[in-house]
Formats: C-alpha cells, sequence, structure tokens
C-alpha cells in the first residue's frame, strides 16, 4: 500500500539540506519517499563558515546534519555520487554510479561553482578555487611549499581567501579587474578606504590588472603576466573571480536558462517544468541570482510551502552585508550605489580613523535606501532596520553616520521596531517570533536561540537579538537577579569595583559596608577570591582565613574520605629525575597513593591533614613549589617537547611554558585557569583546550583564548598570530586581568567569552587597540600580583601559629579514626562502607 | 546530669571558622562566629558525605540562621539545630556549648 510520492533532491549543500530539515519539521513530510544525491564525499556543511577550517574546526564541526538525521528521517542518501541526467517525461533521474530514480517532484539544488577565467596556465598545478573543504585541504598542501599567494579577484570572497593565506603565512596579493574592491557592495570612496587598510595589513592589492597569461616563474613557481605588461610571481593562484550556477543538467534536459546562465524559477520555485523546483545558488529569480544563504533558506521554505499546498511565494531578498575582512569592519545595505532615481547621499570619511561612511535616502530624506560602511560597522543593525521597515529617518539623516559629540544616542532602539522586523536573516526570525518566544520564557540569549534558531547562522544578529530580549525582559518588568547571594546585592563585578575602588581589604570591611548577615560559602569564597586577584595576600592571614573553602584552609584538595591530595608545581611539566625520585621518596615515606594527572604532574593522595606539613617540608626541601590545585587560580600549563627535542618542533614550547607558569602562578581568578604550549601545529599540548593556548609559528607565537575541556568542551579562538614573546605576554596579562575584574564567579572563561558582547571582537579591541584605555592598569596589575608571589605552603611550614590548624582535633593528637584504607593494584585507596564494616568485624574479633 | 567538659583555650577557636573536639570518643565541631561572639556545637560528622569534615566547612547565615556549608558537597546544616537546609529530615546532634574564664566547655549528658 505504497501511496508515498517520491520526492527526489539533488544536491546536500546548504540549501539542500535546509529545505530537507523544512520538511523534516513540516507536516507532510510523511506524504514522501524522499532520495537525495550528494555529490560530495560528506553530507551538507557549513560553507559560509569554511574558513574556520583553517582555525582548526574540523569537517565533522562545520557538518549541518544533526547526528541520525537521514535515518531517523527515512531519507536515502545516496552519498558521493552525482546526478547526470533527468528524464523530464518519464520523470527520471540517471546518476554517475548508474541508479536510476524515479520521481513525482525533483528539486535542484546544485548550488554554484566558482568562475576561473580561462585564461591561459589558469589549470597548472596550484591554481586552486575556495569552495569545498577538499579546495581548503589543497590550499593548505600547496602552500606548505609555498611563500607567495595571488588570490585573483576582489570581492567579498577573494577578501576571505586572502585572510587564509596571510594566516598560512604566505606573502599575500589580491589582484583585481574592476578599479576598486568590493565592487558589487561598495562604492568608489568604500573601495578606496578598504584598499588602504588591508595594505596596512600587509596584503597588496593591485586593482585594474587583467591577467593575460600565467607561465613559469623565475624564482616562484608561477609567474602571472597583466595587460599592461606588468608581472607577479607567486606560489599559489587562488580563483575567486565569481560564481557560477550548476545549471548543466537542468540545461542538458531541457529546462528554461537564464541567458548568463541559472535555472529559471517563478515566484513558487518552479522551473518551466512545473514537477521541478530550484533553490539556492543554482536558481535564477527575476533575472537575478542570489549568492548568499538566507535567500537559498527562504527559498526552500517557499518549495515546502507550496508542496503542502500553503500559499508562499519567494518575492526576493535583501542581499545587504556585514563582514570583518581580514580584520576590517565592511558593510552594504541595500541601494549601496545610489541607483534609484533622485536618491541624494551623505559621506563621511575620517581619514585618521580610517572610517568611510555613506548613506543613500529617498529624495525627501525620509526614508533610507541603502548604506556604505568601511572600518566602523558598528551602525549596521540600526541602519539595516531603518531601511527593511522603511522607518522614517530623523530629521537630520547624517546624524547617523556622524560620530555623535553629544551623550544622545542615534541608536534606534529595539522599542522602535516593528514585530514584523526581521532580526535574523539567517533563518527569517521576526521581532515577533522572539517575543513570542521570550513570552513562552526564553529569558537568555541561549534559550532564544534553541527556540528559535536565531542567531545559530552567521551570527551577525546576535548583538539585536540580545537587545530585543533585555528591553522586552525589561518592560515585563522582569528582573534579573544578578546578585552573588542574599548578603551583597551586587554583582561579582560590582564588588570587584567596590574592592578597587575604596581599597577594601578584608571580608568584614566589605560586609559593613555594603552587605547584611555573616555571609556564606558563596559570598565568602567570591570575595575571598577577588581580595586574593586584587591585593595578593597571604590567604591564610587571619582576616582571609574564614573566607577559604577547605581546599584554600588547607591548601590542598580534600577527597571522598575527608583525606587531602598534594600536588607540587611541576613548571611546564618537566622534572629532573632528582625531583622525580623526591616526590617518589616523600610517597613512599608516607604511604601515599601516587598518579600522574591529565595536568602533567604528579599528585600525591591519601595525606591526613595532621601529615601535610610534614609532606610539604620535605617538598620544599626537595626544590617544589604549591602547585594551587586547590585554588581558583592557575594550574598548569601543558606544554610539548617542542624544538629542543621534537623534529617538528619549531620554537621552544618548554621553555615558554615554563616561563608562562613561573609568571602567572597563584594568580587567583573568578575560576581556575589552564594554559599550554606547543612547538607546532600539530599541537601535542592540546593549547585549543585551554583558556590561554600558544602555538609556535614560523612567524612567531599564534594566542588563543577562552578554550576548555571539561563538561562543555570549547575551542579556544585564535586571538593574534605571529607575536613576539613580549607583545604575547603583554597580551596575556591584559587578557587574564579584565577576566578577573568582569567574570561572573565560577565561570570559566569559555563562558565568559561566549556572554561577553560583542565577543571575541570586543576582548581584542579592549586588549590590542586598547578601546578602553585600561591596558596599562591591566599590567600594572598583573604585574604586581606577580611581584607579590608566595608559596603558600612555605609561608605556612614557617609561620608556627599557622601549623597549629593542621590538627585533627583541637584537644587531642589522636587522628581520624574514620580513616581506613585498602590496597588495591599495590596502592592505597579510601575504604568502601562494605570494607569498612568488615575490617570493624575482624577488629573486635 | 550535665556535666561541663574543658575542651581548649578560647584563642583556640578560629574566628568565623571552625575546629574539631574530640570528647568521649565522639567528634563535634566547634564554631565561633565572632559578629555574634556566638560559638556552636555539632557533629562533626556528615551523614551525605560519610566522612568527618564539618568543622572544615564555611560558615555564615541562610535567611538569619547560623549555618555551616559541608566541604564535600555543599549541603547546609543550621549550627542551632542541626537541622539540614536542603532536606528537613536530616538532622546532626548539636551539643550545648560556653565559654568559662577564656576555656571552651561543652556539656555532656550523662
Ligand atoms: C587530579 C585531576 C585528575 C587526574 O587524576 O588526572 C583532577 C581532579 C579534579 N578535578 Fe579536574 N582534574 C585534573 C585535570 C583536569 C583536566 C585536564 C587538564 O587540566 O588538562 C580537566 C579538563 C580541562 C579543563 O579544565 O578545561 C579537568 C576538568 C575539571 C572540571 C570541569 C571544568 C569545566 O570547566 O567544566 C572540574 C569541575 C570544576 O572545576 O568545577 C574539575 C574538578 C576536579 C576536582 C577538583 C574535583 C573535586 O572537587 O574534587 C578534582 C580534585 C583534584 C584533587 O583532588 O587533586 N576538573 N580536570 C587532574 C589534575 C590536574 C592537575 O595537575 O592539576
Ligand atoms: C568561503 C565562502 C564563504 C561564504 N560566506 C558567506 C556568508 O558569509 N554569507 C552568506 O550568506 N553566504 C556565504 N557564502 C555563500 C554560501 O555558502 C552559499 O550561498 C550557499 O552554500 C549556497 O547553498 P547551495 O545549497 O545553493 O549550494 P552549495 O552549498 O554549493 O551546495 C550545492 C551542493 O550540490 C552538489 N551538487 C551539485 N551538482 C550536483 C549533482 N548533479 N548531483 C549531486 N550533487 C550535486 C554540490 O557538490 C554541493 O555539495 C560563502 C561561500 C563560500 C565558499
Ligand atoms: S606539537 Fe609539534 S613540536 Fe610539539 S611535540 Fe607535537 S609535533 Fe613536536
Ligand atoms: S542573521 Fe545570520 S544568524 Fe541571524
Amino acid at each position: 500500500m505504497n501511496t508515498k510520492q517520491k520526492l527526489v533532491v539533488i544536491g546536500n549543500g546548504m540549501v539542500g539540506q535546509n529545505f530537507l530539515q523544512s520538511l523534516a519539521e513540516s507536516g507532510i513530510k510523511d506524504q514522501y519517499e524522499v532520495i537525495t544525491f550528494c555529490e560530495e564525499p560528506r553530507p551538507a556543511y557549513d560553507r559560509v563558515h569554511l574558513s574556520a577550517f583553517f582555525s582548526g574546526k574540523s569537517a565533522d564541526d562545520l557538518s549541518l546534519v544533526p547526528e541520525g538525521f537521514f535515518e531517523n528521517n527515512n531519507i536515502t542518501i545516496h552519498m558521493g555520487d552525482r546526478a547526470i541526467d533527468i528524464d523530464k517525461e518519464n520523470q527520471l533521474v540517471f546518476s554517475e554510479k548508474g541508479l536510476t530514480v524515479s520521481y513525482d517532484k525533483l528539486v535542484l539544488a546544485t548550488g554554484s561553482y566558482p568562475f576561473v577565467p580561462p585564461v591561459p596556465g589558469h589549470d597548472r598545478e596550484n591554481c586552486l578555487v575556495y569552495r569545498t573543504i577538499e579546495d581548503l585541504e589543497a590550499i593548505t598542501a600547496a602552500a606548505k611549499n609555498s611563500k607567495i599567494g595571488v588570490v585573483v579577484g576582489g570581492g567579498l570572497l577573494g577578501l576571505e581567501a586572502a585572510n587564509a593565506l596571510k594566516d598560512l603565512g604566505l606573502e599575500t596579493h589580491v589582484v583585481e579587474f574592476a578599479p576598486r574592491l568590493m565592487a558589487v557592495q561598495l562604492d568608489a570612496g568604500g573601495g578606496a578606504m578598504l584598499k588602504k587598510k588591508i595594505e596596512d595589513l600587509g596584503v597588496s592589492v593591485h586593482t585594474s590588472k587583467n591577467t593575460t597569461n600565467i607561465g613559469d616563474g623565475d624564482n616562484c613557481f608561477h609567474k602571472m603576466t597583466f595587460a599592461d605588461g606588468e608581472e607577479l610571481e607567486t606560489d599559489i593562484v587562488l580563483f575567486s573571480a565569481g560564481i557560477r550556477p550548476r545549471d548543466d543538467i537542468a540545461r542538458n534536459s531541457g529546462l528554461d536558462i537564464g541567458p548568463r546562465g541559472g535555472i529559471v524559477i517563478d515566484n513558487q520555485c518552479k522551473t518551466s517544468d512545473k514537477n521541478i523546483y530550484a533553490i539556492g545558488e543554482c536558481a535564477l529569480w527575476d533575472g537575478r541570482i542570489f549568492g548568499l544563504v538566507a535567500p537559498g533558506y527562504t527559498m526552500a521554505r517557499t518549495v515546502v510551502a507550496d508542496l503542502a499546498d500553503n500559499d508562499a511565494s519567494f518575492t526576493g531578498a535583501d542581499m545587504s552585508t556585514k563582514l570583518k575582512l581580514l580584520g576590517v569592519d565592511v558593510a552594504s545595505i541595500g541601494d549601496a550605489h545610489a541607483r534609484t532615481p533622485g536618491a541624494m547621499v551623505y559621506t563621511y570619511q575620517d581619514g585618521a580613523a580610517e572610517v568611510y561612511k555613506r548613506l543613500v535616502v529617498s529624495e525627501d530624506k525620509k526614508l533610507l535606501l541603502g548604506a556604505v560602511l568601511v572600518g566602523d560597522a558598528a551602525g549596521y543593525s540600526t541602519l539595516l532596520q531603518y531601511c527593511l521597515n522603511g522607518i522614517e529617518l530623523p530629521e537630520n539623516p547624517d546624524s547617523l553616520i556622524l560620530p555623535s559629540r553629544s551623550d544622545e544616542s542615534v541608536g534606534l532602539g529595539p522599542d522602535a521596531l516593528p514585530m514584523s522586523a526581521q532580526i535574523c536573516s539567517c533563518y527569517d526570525v521576526s521581532k515577533g517570533d522572539v517575543c513570542e518566544a521570550i513570552e513562552k520564557g526564553c529569558t537568555t540569549v541561549p534559550a532564544l536561540k534553541d527556540e528559535t534558531q536565531a542567531s545559530t547562522g552567521c551570527g551577525g544578529c546576535a548583538p539585536l537579538l540580545k537587545s530585543v530580549l533585555d528591553s522586552e525582559l525589561t518592560k515585563a518588568g522582569i528582573e534579573v537577579n544578578t546578585d552573588i547571594c542574599e548578603h551583597f546585592p551586587h554583582t561579582r563585578q560590582d564588588i570587584y569595583n567596590l574592592v578597587m575602588v575604596e581599597e577594601i581589604k578584608t571580608f568584614n570591611e566589605l560586609l559593613d559596608k555594603h552587605g547584611t548577615g555573616r555571609g556564606c560559602e558563596v559570598c565568602r569564597q567570591a570575595v575571598g577570591s577577588i581580595l586574593a586577584s586584587y591585593w595578593n595576600e597571604y590567604v591564610l592571614k587571619k582576616e582571609h582565613l574564614s573566607l577559604q573553602d577547605t581546599n584554600d584552609t588547607f591548601l590542598a584538595n580534600m577527597q571522598k574520605d575527608g583525606t587531602y591530595s598534594v600536588v607540587p608545581r611541576v613548571t611546564g611539566g618537566e622534572l629532573s629525575p632528582d625531583m622525580l625520585i623526591a616526590s617518589g621518596q616523600v610517597a613512599k615515606k608516607y604511604g601515599l597513593y601516587t598518579k600522574i594527572t591529565g595536568g602533567q604532574r604528579i599528585d600525591l593522595f591519601g595525606a591526613r591533614v595532621d601529615q601535610l606539613p610534614g609532606i610539604w617540608s620535605e617538598l620544599i626541601d626537595a626544590g617544589f613549589e604549591s602547585g594551587h590545585a586547590y585554588g581558583k587560580s592557575l594550574r598548569t600549563v601543558k606544554s610539548c617537547v617542542g624544538s629542543t627535542w621534537c623534529r617538528y618542533g619549531i620554537d621552544d614550547s618548554v621553555g615558554l611554558a615554563v616561563e608562562l607558569e613561573n609568571r602567572y602562578k597563584g594568580l587567583r581568578a573568578p575560576h581556575k585557569i589552564k594554559m599550554a604550549v606547543s612547538g607546532c601545529t600539530r599541537e601535542c599540548a592540546e593549547a585549543q583546550g585551554k583558556d590561554i593556548g600558544v602555538i609556535a609559528t614560523e612567524g612567531g607565537w599564534n594566542l588563543y583564548v577562552c578554550g576548555n575541556g571539561g563538561m562543555k568542551p570549547r575551542h579556544a579562538d585564535l586571538f593574534a598570530t605571529d607575536l613576539d614573546k613580549d607583545t604575547l605576554i603583554k597580551y596575556i596579562d591584559r587578557v587574564l586581568i579584565f577576566y578577573v575584574r568582569t567574570a561572573d564567579r565560577l565561570q570559566r572563561t569559555s563562558v565568559w567569552m561566549e556572554n561577553m558582547e560583542g565577543g571575541l571582537d570586543y576582548l581584542k579591541s579592549v586588549v590590542i587597540d586598547d578601546k578602553l584605555g585600561i591596558c596599562n592598569e591591566l599590567e600594572k596589575q598583573m604585574q604586581y600580583v606577580i611581584d607579590t608571589y608566595q608559596c603558600e605552603w612555605k609561608t605556612t611550614i614557617e609561620d608556627e601559629s599557622k601549623l597549629k590548624r593542621f590538627r585533627h582535633f583541637v584537644n587531642s593528637d589522636q587522628t581520624d579514626e574514620n580513616i581506613v584504607f585498602v590496597e588495591e593494584r599495590g596502592q592505597i585507596r579510601p575504604a568502601n562502607e562494605e570494607e569498612r564494616e568488615q575490617l570493624k568485624l575482624t577488629e573486635e574479633a | 546530669m550535665t556535666q561541663w567538659i574543658d575542651v581548649c583555650s578560647v584563642d583556640d577557636l578560629q574566628p568565623d571558622s571552625g575546629v574539631c573536639a574530640l570528647i568521649d570518643g565522639r567528634q563535634i565541631a566547634v564554631f565561633y562566629m565572632s559578629q555574634d561572639q556566638a560559638i556552636y556545637a555539632i557533629d562533626n560528622f556528615d551523614p551525605f558525605g560519610k566522612a568527618n569534615v564539618l568543622s572544615r566547612g564555611l560558615i555564615g547565615d541562610l535567611g538569619g540562621e547560623p549555618m555551616v556549608a559541608s566541604p564535600l558537597y555543599k549541603q547546609h546544616f543550621n549550627l542551632k539545630t542541626g537541622v539540614c537546609f536542603e532536606d528537613e529530615s536530616i538532622k546532626v546532634e548539636t551539643y550545648a556549648i560556653r565559654t568559662e574564664n577564656g576555656r571552651v566547655e561543652i556539656a555532656t549528658v550523662s
């Protein structure tokens, strides 16, 4: 009783997959048996973030297909098989591997291919393109033996490709046929400003250059010759000269094709055959191809609606874009070239700050038609909303692009937006959708993302989403309580500032001035940590003692049976045979269980509280220091063996790890901090999984920040490349103190970063560009912490009065009889309850 | 009849923190809340973590009631009544305690 219709989808790219997903979520999914052809060796992945592949994202990370998606939805996918022909009359599709599949409905989602100009030599070795994961693998391989790379094409994708070449360490050039960069989006002024900024970053830009030949080079692999007679030598040529729709199978089967390519579709995305649809970059609507994903997704939704007999039409799409290209903010909105009759233009240019802005407004100055922003795209969301929603402009439209000299904000608050305003264009989420989700109880950005998908695509709409959320919550009178506990009506950040500004040195002083009651374990520890970060006094000083949880009080980690573990510092994981023997001897003498930790050091377990001072004085005599395994503070700086021994090592990773660990040891923070240094990109130290990660490259050190393992692993973000050691250390100082000052309690750097408005870019602007003007202060504070470092164990064993605490009883020298060990694999471990009972019985007997 | 047993000097107490005393084979956690000049005594045994550790917990108040937070899994116990804030069916023993001529004394009932 097979009444199901057959639906075949050709192409499992971004749009093809989005279509399958929309279909799977729709009410008509059970009416179709779905089959899809996927030419690439893997199912759909996120092409938009393709470049992240170079900063360490794997093909899996980029995948757009939820686990089990095809199985769970009964979709047959023919992987690595290309559809080669369509028989419209008999409704059949033929594949390269020899399959013949019939269809009732057919969807073409074949995307596009990079256009390679037919210059002589274009097919030489190391002439590459930038569209698939395989392309990127080829680029990486070619870059290994190359010094210079040229990108042909100065459009959006070309500049992204140039960035990749630069990050791969190549001397990078961009060759553009037109007289300016990004000719499609930018006007002449914007293009010129962009060129200047990009050249400042060390990428050479050659405009108005027509390549006529690629041949053998003298010093490099290729020599490019241009129409004006000039030449350029390079090892790699990367073509990014535009895209062309993949319409060949549609063309061969007789579907209507546009004069310059593209499968012609109507408002329902139907081709000239009523059973065949085309969506995404292969489709031509109203004479236009849309080279962005959002319009493709709209087409996909339109087809699902059409299949379900619902009214829906594709009526074009907004092609506004905001990007960061080679670190430069660029945005283009609507009619950027002022082609609308009667359009008027305002331009603002700040040569010193390298900012260019242009507004295109209607003749009556009431409506915004378009805009171009280079160097500062902060106003993008606001301008886009004016443009898309036809919101009437303020009396002086230029106030929108002039730097505000007063406090008066010209931003368009989220309240001014109509409910229909689109917040997220990737997933077509309107302000109304967001408000509905908020009413349903989504009161955080992550919850909204889950519920509406907003901000899960390109991420460009994240700030707007957050501001809509904030304003709705305020309007609903929902106050998000951010107090750290019932004793202080303040956030951790507020308390940090109070400590700093009022120079408060003790918990009791803070409680007197700003709190109520007697405190609790939450505020005591948080304040203890803040005081320690800022004043860096001995944590067991009388005034601070009551702020430390047991681990900090006894400078050791409490285990399940009330015993403690002892973790001496092993800087960078480097340990001499003598020190190794010494730790073994101590362990043996006190009968401790020994284990190598996941942080490249040695942990000794099973010490009673009264044994700790003895153990530590022997360790200190042997040259060890406290490892702060008990503190919310720097833990370890993991290293790989690096250039000193490893055949691939580029720089001395162990040396740097030791130096970093010695520099930051003892720094107390909102949560623990872990670091690692790898000697080359093989990354044996797993630096990209750490709060601070450093990797040696030919050009210097690459710095990664805000990664972690643990419960919710997060890859660290590449923060800066090719740094010399002084700059590297300066940046780490600043990032860490900024974290210490602004994070919530028990917030790892990863979560801190994810909650930071403006994210990575904002952190960069604070740390690299000193946007807040505090870098000096941050460095000074770090220097103070470094200068006042002490080994807490050394201070403790030298102070008789402190040692008094290391007894189980105040009134007896007996030890805790509840601590009982048994043996396993030749070492001790705490006895479990059953074993305890057993032991008690034997003793009594 | 109540008998007061000498434990230690007042100076042996840790302000806003705890110590452990051994009395008749029982482990008793003794806390000193400096703001109120108050001292409390409860069992040292943590019924959740099943280890003798309560004297090493952080102290303070919850809604005005004095409490200690277990260093193992962070349950809170009322220092006056011994009742667990998270689970009222669980209670640790409490003991009468006083200072006399600079000495700390705990009462045992025999
Ligand atoms: C000893 C050790 C396991 C081992 O035998 O290898 C260990 C033991 C503990 N870890 Fe860990 N972690 C150890 C390496 C790690 C690592 C690996 C690493 O550092 O490379 C990770 C993942 C990496 C990371 O943190 O990003 C790790 C992620 C955690 C987490 C989860 C953190 C997170 O952000 O999700 C916790 C829980 C927490 O801190 O809140 C944790 C907490 C703990 C605690 C403190 C749990 C506790 O409260 O008792 C354990 C006590 C340590 C002790 O008694 O000495 N441990 N822990 C490792 C000590 C390393 C060292 O030399 O200091
Ligand atoms: C580096 C890069 C950066 C980008 N950045 C952005 C951005 O920031 N914002 C944005 O909106 N867009 C961006 N894009 C464009 C975006 O990736 C495309 O708009 C989007 O991928 C189009 O989706 P699609 O499904 O139409 O095509 P594709 O994703 O190309 O998918 C088409 C798939 O069909 C397969 N196929 C083709 N023919 C056949 C056949 N006969 N049989 C079987 N399979 C076939 C192809 O192999 C391919 O896998 C970027 C693109 C690149 C390359
Ligand atoms: S990361 Fe590189 S240098 Fe370090 S050990 Fe691994 S291969 Fe060698
Ligand atoms: S606009 Fe791209 S994720 Fe929202």
